[in-house]
């Protein structure tokens, strides 16, 4: 994962069971909900609303809306959410949304499991590398150079 | 787990994310964020040049990165300038490891549950 960076978070774990019974495990909207925490009302559908109310001790004012972008069966998954729109009073709709995906990987002993949250910074990554063409470091070392230039001058 | 070691969020907060985030989504005002990061407090005009928008599309831009707390002003003489702020980009960080910290969660949780 890249530290420096505001515009993702990536995240992996190796488990012991074979990809089938990992897919179904992130795809079939009952069993997500078990692990996830959440009483979704209906299947996963490309293109369409999944939602449902989420029941994490401290988060069941939640409801959870996702907007299925991929499914490629036994490898990846993918939806559009808000993260942090979790203020019933609040309405989030202009705010952006974010890429989640799944990816499963067969490994020697299971399944490797990586999860990739992207477009916090709210621009499309191509237009982002526009906007940042004329700097090789990108946003990370832009974000950097902020830091190292606000530190220097508190 | 009980209810109270679990971190609820405050309205205040989750505000206050949705906004540094939505102030971040925007090119122009990524560019103007790059410019103040590599120099010294810098004018309207200066941080106009060679950007394709107006001086009203950056006085704009710029009210709505200073609404988020990615810039600040200050005054040099009879003249404001504009200064990026290591606090805002640091908050942004640590709202990044919050969901990573949850996403790590729930991968343990997604482990157990399959190999139960």
């Amino acid at each position: 994962m890249n530290k420096s960076s505001t515009d993702r978070i990536e995240k992996q774990i190796e488990v012991n069971a074979n990809v089938t019974r990992v897919w179904r495990a992130i795809t079939d909207y009952r069993e997500f909900g078990q692990w996830f925490r959440v009483e979704l009302e209906g299947p996963f559908i490309v293109g369409e609303v999944a939602r449902g109310q989420i029941t994490y001790p401290g988060y069941e004012h939640v409801t959870m809306e996702v907007i299925v972008e991929a499914i490629e069966p036994e490898h990846r998954f993918a939806f559009w959410w808000r993260p942090y729109a979790i203020d019933p009073k609040v309405d989030y709709s202009s705010e952006p949304r974010t890429l989640v995906e799944f990816t499963l990987e067969e490994t020697f002993s299971g399944t490797l499991v990586r999860v990739i949250e992207s477009g916090f910074d709210g621009i499309p990554a191509h237009r982002r590398d526009e906007a940042f063409r004329m700097n090789d470091g990108g946003w990370a070392a832009q974000v950097q150079n902020i830091k190292n230039h606000v530190e220097a001058k508190p | 787990m009980s209810k109270q070691n679990l971190k609820q969020p405050s309205k205040a907060d989750t505000g206050r994310n949705a906004t540094i985030f939505a102030a971040l989504g925007d090119e122009t005002r990524l560019q103007l964020l790059l410019k103040l990061g590599t120099g010294a407090p810098q004018s309207i005009k200066q941080l106009t040049m060679n950007l394709p928008v107006t001086r009203q599309a950056v006085t704009k831009h710029l009210r709505v990165l200073e609404s988020a707390k990615f810039v600040t002003q200050e005054s040099h003489g009879r003249e404001r300038l504009f200064v990026a702020r290591l606090a805002a980009i640091e908050e942004a960080q640590a709202v990044l490891r919050t969901i990573a910290a949850q996403w790590e969660d729930a991968l343990v949780r997604l482990k157990r549950f399959v190999e139960e």
